[in-house]
């Protein structure tokens, strides 16, 4: 486990380059906004990308708890499945960390015979992108489920009003046996 | 024209991807898919004798407008200069500080440069400047002026378009310049061209015809409210008797339409009924003057008022004394700001004395329309409801403050007080996220629609990622608001960024928590589920 | 692109004024004739704007409420950032015009993670105050050029402003204020990209131009003096329109006289007109009073509408099978 520790002792510099490789996928006007301004809520989106990094990377050293790890993964990928990214663009932001980490351990994995272990790790980060893949898709089916449950809801109101026109034409509304509305309506709220 | 994946291959493996440095000018827009809203159908278009009425799409190449779009376009321009000193001032003296530049929720979330107030407001300054001043005719491109081409115009459309009119940057900005002035102008622009969203010009069209923008007719409106009598009776074993169209009723109520169709809404629309029915209230519903809301107001000053106009009609054919207004966003702005000078005086009516608790509503005595949060909070400091905020206990709440209501208006306190009569666990969102500097949902101005849904969850985020903090700090799980729009967008926004946190409006808190004479025991909230504290008693 | 235009603009300029009074010896033209035109231009300018401006009337009271609304006896109201009387407004503007109020809004201190955090707003804030009172004081302190006996306030204003006594001839702080921040915000406008995007030509040429003025000044007293008895000579003769051209004043002063004529005629084009215009932006000096007192709109005018006789016409029939009063059977 003497990669840990590496990784450990440069967690810094990784995550910051790993940062500013995720926040130039942004226009530039935008990434310098996303960087500077550090108020959780004056800027979420950078806020959710910095921490949901440093929380990402901790598990991979820590050994990725499946829960936990998508959980943050999935704090920043909601944000980018609804930003102007392609699929691939939107979750590109995974792979560099591989790139990242050679780099700042050049040295070290020259030195001390890592190879099996840095193998190891970058397939961990191969399973975060797996991974990731699948919360976008949750997220865009997300998206199209909501669209569709506004226009079904929709519907349904209009198509409850016209039972009643007909009603109200032919006979006295049966308002109170109408319980079929009532269960239907509870389903549309959910 | 709208680009689904627009990643070229070889761009897919640089993840260091940069778009080429340009200047905006330089840089037309791209329609993305999922930003924006289907064009107007010429049949809502026509149905207000709007021009250039004809079905068209943005999507595509052709937008099918007149041959002389560009007089008519900077002759708008040129008559809005004369009537509007706000316009005029705001083409003129913004220095591009940047102040605004990180206010807008859809630059926060989204990310787009030509999202910053300051630029969306620049693209029609362009135009003016070319056009409109010495300067920009010399010096073009060096003075910040640029041609009206038909890229320009559609710039302008799609972003003016991707703007709720929040008027937050307005808050910021050192000489008060306000987008959402701006914005108005330039949709009135875009409506000379007939370039208008369905989303829109359908409520709008709806909204002329019918009296309210969802296009219900007078049966269904009363049958609606049906409804929520049944679901009234069954949760209080009370039947309620509202009047509608009655003349001679001291109050005449109105609220958007949406609190009549769309859920959360009605259970809004049931606190209402339950309050008036509590208090004995003599006041009526109209079917004519349905609709609370404008959509006018993100069409034209003109489509606004002739909308506007049947709330004032009908308080004086009804013969009433004063009006109530329901709980929305973009609605009171028009209220407070707008009605009186569009549709005023309104001298046959009197001003507004609470038959209740006689106070007297010295804030709306020209107006003589009171905002039912202020009506509330007005019976409940005198002592005049019975309530027991414990039915509201499964919910810990916290207060979304509306753009409008609060930057158009400043109703902030009323609802507030309101709120903490009637449950027990309220909580702030943070400070930078409320009142004045509220986060807007994403959706306001005529931007709910489905088809740019993509927009609408970005622009939410900032409001959501408050949300989502108190939910994790103090386990909120409600929403509270007073806009009809908010009801259904935020919905839709905590159900992509917060799942478990719901959506209420202010009246629906009231009518659980409302103590009502001759009621049954309560075993259902206004949602038909069960009240907590009765299951852990039985 | 946009920075070397203005950045050559205003080269140009004190190249011209250089060769104009240098070379050509056009002292008259530069000491008097161009001075004359730019303050007729700038008058005559400011007042057409503002009155320009002042053409277009209100039609809707729109003022942005940044506070707690006047309603209930016992809510308490925000009488400045919602005012609902001409006193609230009058302080709001005061706040507005002397002390930044809403930039100063974007200022949060706070704290992260155990320490103070102060976003880039606060610099933007301070800078641009920094720069405007600086700037005024430097003009006011002017004012003993035009006058044969200095008045005492502004013996007192100079008396603060080199209070720390530093140097010979004492240290204006505002010299150094002036300077620092219109380098600040010139700097920000090239580093902070947002800021860079929204730039023009327009936004650079005025911040060039003042430098130039500054830094004339600062030259001119600090290091390569001029003749100050004959500028106050010249000065006092453009004042009392008996304008003179006393021999010895050093070119120096010419570019200065030359930039601050050229910013005088480029005020009332441009975006510096800003100073006229915050007094009549109606998002901030109007009262949000509109529901107790009626605004009026000078070009209010008919428009058509959907009556409710039409409306009953079309739905008559539904109405009365929903039971809902009509006026005609």
């Amino acid at each position: 486990m003497k990669l840990n520790s590496l990784l450990a002792d440069k967690k810094d510099a990784i995550l910051e380059k790993w940062f500013d490789v995720i926040i130039e996928s942004y226009p530039p006007d935008t990434s310098n906004f996303l960087k500077n301004q550090s108020n959780r809520f004056a800027n979420p989106a950078g806020s959710a990308i910095s921490q949901g990094i440093e929380n990402i990377f901790d598990e991979l050293l820590r050994g990725l708890n499946q829960e936990n790890t998508l959980q943050f993964l999935d704090n920043i990928v909601r944000i980018r499945a609804v930003q102007d990214f392609t699929p691939s663009q939107a979750l590109s932001f995974i792979f560099p960390l591989k790139r990242i980490i050679r780099e700042e351990l050049t040295v070290e994995i020259a030195g001390n015979q890592l190879l099996d272990e840095i193998l190891a790790l970058e397939s961990k980060i191969d399973d975060l992108a797996l991974s990731a893949f699948d919360i976008y898709m949750k997220c865009r089916e997300k998206i199209y489920e909501i669209k569709a449950n506004e226009v079904k809801s929709m519907t349904f109101r209009l198509l409850q009003m016209a039972n009643l026109i007909n009603d109200t034409e032919g006979h006295e509304p049966d308002f109170k046996g109408n319980n079929k509305l009532k269960i239907k309506r509870g389903e549309v709220k959910k | 024209m709208a680009k689904k994946f627009t990643a070229k291959p070889d761009e897919l493996s640089k993840v260091d991807y940069k778009p080429p440095k340009k200047g905006w000018m330089d840089t037309p827009a791209e329609f993305k898919e999922h930003t924006f809203c289907w064009g107007a159908k010429g049949k809502n278009l026509d149905a207000v004798n709007f021009p250039n009425a004809r079905d068209w799409s943005p999507a595509e190449e052709d937008w099918k407008l007149p041959e002389n779009w560009q007089e008519i376009f900077l002759e708008g321009i040129r008559e809005r200069l004369g009537k509007y000193r706000s316009f005029k001032l705001f083409m003129d003296i913004c220095v591009r500080c940047g102040a605004c530049a990180d206010k807008c929720h859809f630059f926060i979330g989204g990310g787009d440069p030509k999202n910053m107030p300051v630029l969306r407001a620049e693209l029609l300054r362009s135009i003016y400047r070319k056009y409109f001043t010495a300067s920009g005719k010399m010096l073009g491109k060096i003075a910040g002026a640029r041609e009206l081409t038909l890229d320009v115009l559609k710039e302008i459309w799609y972003y003016y378009y991707q703007c709720t009119e929040c008027r937050r940057c307005s808050v910021f900005c050192p000489y008060g310049i306000d987008q959402a002035e701006i914005t108005m102008v330039g949709r009135e622009l875009t409506n000379l061209l007939g370039l208008n969203t369905d989303w829109i010009a359908g409520p709008v069209a709806n909204c002329y015809i019918k009296g309210n923008h969802i296009g219900l007719e007078p049966h269904t409106i009363t049958n609606s409210v049906e409804f929520f009598l049944d679901d009234i009776e069954t949760i209080t074993g009370i039947r309620i008797k509202p009047t509608f169209n009655r003349k001679g009723a001291e109050i005449l109520f109105v609220t958007p339409s949406g609190d009549l169709f769309a859920d959360p809404g009605t259970y809004t629309a049931m606190g209402y009924l339950m309050l008036f029915h509590e208090l004995g209230l003599d006041y009526t519903w109209s079917t004519y003057a349905s609709e609370g809301g404008n959509f006018g107001l993100f069409t034209s000053n003109e489509m606004a008022k002739r909308l506007n106009t049947k709330i004032y009609a009908e308080a004086k054919r009804l013969g009433v004394k004063w009006i109530i207004g329901g709980e929305c966003g973009h609605m009171w702005r028009v209220i407070n700001q707008y009605m009186d000078t569009w549709n005023g005086p309104a001298d046959f009516l009197e001003e507004p004395v609470s038959p209740i608790t006689g106070t007297k509503f010295e804030n709306a005595k020209s107006t003589k329309m009171v905002h039912i949060a202020e009506f509330t909070a007005d019976l409940i400091k005198n002592g005049k409801l019975k309530l027991d905020p414990s039915r509201n206990d499964r919910l810990k709440v916290t207060w979304h403050d509306s753009c409008n209501t609060a930057r158009g208006m400043g109703i902030l306190d009323e609802p507030r007080y309101v709120l903490r009569n009637v449950c027990n666990h309220f909580y702030e969102m943070p400070e930078d996220t409320i009142r004045e500097k509220t986060f807007c949902c994403g959706s306001g101005a005529g931007l709910n629609a489905s088809e740019n849904m993509d927009l609408r969850m970005r622009g939410g985020f900032p409001r959501a990622n408050a949300v989502k903090y108190v939910r994790d700090n103090y386990g909120v799980n409600m929403l509270a608001n007073i806009c009809a729009i908010d009801r259904v967008a935020l919905k839709t926004l905590m159900e992509y960024w917060v799942p478990d946190v719901m959506v209420t409006g202010l009246h629906e808190l009231v009518g659980n928590a409302l103590v009502m004479t001759g009621e049954k025991k309560r075993t259902q909230d206004l949602r038909l589920e069960p009240l907590p504290e009765k299951e852990a008693k039985e | 692109m946009r920075i070397l235009f203005s950045f050559f603009a205003v080269i140009a300029l004190v190249l011209s004024a250089y060769a104009g009074v240098k070379i050509a010896n056009l002292q008259f033209l530069f000491g008097v004739v161009i001075p004359y035109i730019a303050i007729a231009i700038f008058i005559l300018g400011f007042i057409y704007r503002v009155l320009k401006w002042g053409s277009s009337p209100v039609p809707f009271r729109i003022p942005t409420t940044c506070g707690q609304q006047k309603s209930l006896p016992w809510i308490k109201q925000n009488r400045i950032e919602n005012p609902s009387s001409i006193s609230g407004v009058i302080i709001r503007m005061a706040l507005e015009v002397l002390l930044f109020r809403s930039l100063f809004r974007n200022l949060k201190t706070q704290l992260k993670e155990g320490k103070l955090v102060y976003g880039e707003a606060k610099w933007l804030w301070l800078a641009g105050l920094a720069f405007h009172w600086s700037f005024l004081i430097i003009f006011v302190r002017h004012f003993r050029l035009f006058l044969q006996n200095t008045p005492s306030f502004i013996k007192m204003i100079e008396g603060l402003d080199s209070f720390l006594q530093l140097g010979v001839p004492v240290l204006y702080m505002t010299d150094v204020v002036l300077l620092g921040s219109v380098t600040y915000l010139f700097l920000r406008r090239v580093f902070i990209p947002q800021v860079n995007y929204i730039s023009l030509a327009a936004d650079y040429f005025p911040l060039f131009l003042i430098l130039g003025i500054g830094t004339s000044g600062v030259l001119m007293r600090y290091f390569y003096k001029v003749h100050i008895v004959s500028v106050k000579e010249l000065v006092i003769g453009l004042a009392s329109l008996h304008p003179v051209i006393p021999q010895g004043i050093g070119v120096l002063f010419y570019i200065h006289l030359f930039l601050i004529s050229t910013l005088l005629v480029y005020f009332p084009l441009s975006k510096l007109m800003h100073m006229g215009g915050v007094f009549l932006s109606p998002t901030r000096n109007m009262v949000n009073n509109s529901r107790m007192v009626r605004h009026i709109n000078p070009w209010n005018y008919p428009v058509h509408v959907h009556t409710y006789e039409e409306y009953e016409n079309n739905f008559r029939g539904k109405m009365k099978k929903a039971g809902i009063p009509v006026e005609k059977e």
